[in-house]
């Protein structure tokens, strides 16, 4: 069994897993963060409906975001033109789509309370609204990294999405959790087992550096 | 993946059936193809009639499947360039060696059939359009067995793959039909023996079309065609063994 | 000079009933009067960080101005960081000088590296002032500044406001501590119940308090709301 991390197959499922789900971060992360802050600042008609609607999508399942996104990039939808359909490229759309949300409606919650805290000394020095939200943004910024790392886990975790748009292909599109599932399938267990093993002990270190930052900020900077 | 081959020139999307990719055909033939002409070969492994589905949307340059009638129709209606026939292989009957339904070595397919439907025993069925699901339900049409009707509790239509569904036999205790390639490198047995093998009728042809839709890589597609169907693709194919078993036999042209 | 300072008829809500008045530059005022008297409103609409219900407010010109709450609320960064950050919201561009010479005049120039949220209440509030200080305001408020305080903090932060007034800052200061309100007036405002009841030099408020309100709440009798 302790071969298998000997394995370089093993190894190269777990590098494009990271690859494909590091880019949706980033990806997320550029556009889920001004969004939340944006929406935690700012004050328009809609603005709670568009609270509880990114609330709720940060609960999309997998496999409705995979099979939306399947469709649109499939050459008989819109974007079919792209050719991205069963390549990462379609991966890391499906997982951005996934956990933007989850990156926007925790940036919301972070800089609104930052903002409840704050809206009145920032006003009476005469911020404008979007120079108080940059402000925010990096005042709230060990919150931020973990809700950065929040998406970071889910999108690590999930498998419906990246196995219904990248197709699973071996050797290019095959991810951790895809591969789990099918060497599970096959009854070919040790591939599945490692690949677990690397899994979870990326999800705890993911878990709790989150928690150890967050600590460690707050001891330093209160 | 790691053997020093022709420069990559380009690679094609194949939709090809879940069975053929989990036998290990594809590990054992594509790195040759590649090597030989530095054409990537990316599978997707769906369902027969997904693959052929993925096709018709065009998301596929080639599909390689086992589904005759579905594959003929599917170049009458424009979808597919050509068929051309590659290689068979067989269908078993696998089931648990008490041999609820007493099949006792029968050869006879038919004969196997009714006597599971007749003794209620345990029968996992893919139930996913798969060309396997398809040649299963065409096998109780053989029996004169109208299985939508007849099937009850003992008939489980698990709607997974061919390991899923191997899976779920082991663990039931129940009879399925499985191709033999992957029952050869299915570890999950069980209790599980081979109870009904060598019947002509199930013979499982595979043919591969090429997609007729302007942007799929017809010259690149065509090549992986061509390949197949080679003298040199259908030597690849048949030196494909498990155990020293060959799962595969060529038979184009 | 952005002083005067115009209200006419401003109200807010249930909590301001209708009002006019004018602060002039010098005389620091204070404005007192019983927990929810409206003393917090009546300054943030003034400061404009609340819009009146109906009514004006009317500064002269345009001019800076600053203010300090009872809570200081510092970002996450150095003492030092906090004044550069008010420096520049406000346009100045060679900001490290100026905040460090703040700094230094409310007695903080050793914590300036230190994380401003780690400091004591004290400390933070004297960092608010230094903030306000180095912007150099005409006019300061301040909402209960020492409230939160213990007594040796509070008397700190008094001498800070002290220096403001004879550096030529108009200060304009809500509070229900009597002692303070002695030590630092020039003028007492008297708030009860969102009207101006009285307005009066401050040794004359203390000895000779027109209304029967002013003279309850100086006695210690009137209830906290």
């Amino acid at each position: 069994m302790k071969d298998i991390f000997l394995d370089l197959r093993l190894w190269e499922i777990v590098a494009l897993s990271l690859q494909v789900s590091l880019s949706a971060v980033v990806l997320a992360t550029a556009l889920g963060l001004p969004l939340g802050a944006a929406v935690a600042v700012g004050r328009f008609p809609g603005r709670h409906a568009l609270i509880v609607l990114l609330n709720a999508l940060m609960g999309l399942p997998p496999v409705v975001v995979g099979l939306v996104v399947y469709l649109l990039l499939s050459r008989a939808g819109p974007l079919g033109e792209l050719g991205l359909l069963f390549t990462p490229a379609a991966m890391v759309v499906a997982q951005t789509v996934l956990i933007t949300p989850i990156i926007a409606a925790l940036t919301r919650q972070a800089i609104e309370d930052a903002w409840r805290e704050y809206e009145e000394q920032l006003r009476s020095l005469g911020a404008s609204r979007m120079s108080a939200a940059l402000t925010l943004v990096w005042d709230t910024r060990f919150s931020l990294l973990t809700a950065v790392l929040a998406g970071l886990g889910r999108a690590s975790a999930e498998v419906g999405a990246v196995m219904i748009v990248g197709g699973n292909i071996d050797g290019v599109t095959r991810v951790m959790t895809t591969t789990i599932a099918l060497e599970t399938s096959k009854g070919d267990l040790p591939l599945a087992l490692g690949l677990g093993v690397v899994l979870i002990a990326m999800v705890l270190v993911i878990n709790a550096a989150a928690m150890v930052i967050k600590e460690a900020a707050q001891r330093r900077y209160g | 993946m790691g053997l020093a081959h022709a420069a990559l020139i380009g690679f094609i999307t194949v939709a090809s059936t879940t069975s053929t990719e989990q036998s290990g055909l594809f590990r054992h033939l594509l790195p040759i193809f590649e090597q030989k002409t530095g054409i990537q070969v990316r599978v997707v492994a769906l369902g027969t009639g997904q693959a052929l589905d993925m096709g018709k949307r065009g998301d596929a340059d080639v599909v390689f499947v086992h589904a005759r009638a579905l594959e003929e129709k599917f170049v009458a209606e424009g979808y597919g360039v050509k068929r051309f026939e590659v290689m068979y292989n067989d269908f078993i009957l696998v089931g648990p060696k008490s041999d609820p339904a007493g099949i006792g070595g029968s050869k006879d397919i038919v004969v196997a059939l009714k006597k599971i439907l007749q003794s209620r025993a345990a029968f996992a069925s893919r139930g996913d359009n798969s060309g396997t699901h398809f040649a299963e339900l065409e096998l109780w049409k053989a029996a004169g067995i109208d299985i939508a009707r007849e099937k009850g509790p003992w008939y489980r239509d698990t709607g997974s793959g061919m390991g899923p569904t191997l899976n779920i036999a082991s663990g039931m205790n129940a009879y399925a039909l499985a191709d033999r390639g992957t029952w050869l490198s299915f570890k999950n047995r069980g209790n599980l023996a081979i109870s009904v093998e060598g019947d002509k009728r199930l013979f499982n042809q595979y043919g591969v079309i090429l997609v007729n839709k302007a942007h799929v890589k017809k010259e690149l597609g065509q090549r992986f065609i061509d390949w197949l169907i080679s003298t040199e693709g259908q030597k690849a194919i048949a030196d494909y063994t498990i155990d020293g078993q060959q799962l595969f036999f060529p038979n184009a042209g | 000079m952005i002083l005067p300072l115009r209200l006419e008829a401003v109200s807010f809500l249930d909590v301001i009933k209708p009002l006019s008045l004018e602060l002039a530059a010098g005389p620091s005022t204070i404005i007192l009067g019983a927990n929810g008297a409206g003393k917090s409103v009546l300054m943030r609409l003034m400061h404009g960080l609340l819009p009146p219900s109906a009514g004006t407010i009317t500064w002269s010109s345009n001019g800076r101005q600053a203010m300090v709450f009872q809570r200081p609320v510092m970002l996450r960064r150095s003492a030092l960081d906090n004044v550069i950050y008010a420096l520049r919201v406000a346009g100045v561009a060679a900001a490290e000088r100026p905040a460090m010479d703040a700094l230094k005049e409310v007695g903080l120039a050793e914590l300036a590296h230190r994380p401003a949220r780690v400091l004591s209440g004290g400390e933070q509030q004297r960092l608010a002032l230094a903030r306000a200080w180095a912007l150099h305001p005409e006019v300061l408020f301040l909402d209960e500044p020492t409230a939160s305080l213990d007594p040796s903090a509070a008397r700190e932060i008094e001498n800070i406001i002290r220096a403001f007034d004879a550096a030529g800052t108009k200060i304009v200061m809500a509070t229900h501590n009597l002692g303070q309100a002695r030590r630092l007036a020039d003028e007492v405002i008297y708030l009860h119940q969102g009207r101006v009841l009285e307005r009066t030099p401050v040794a004359e408020f203390f000895s000779k308090p027109a209304t029967a309100e002013a003279a309850a709440f100086i006695k210690g009798e009137l209830p906290w709301a």
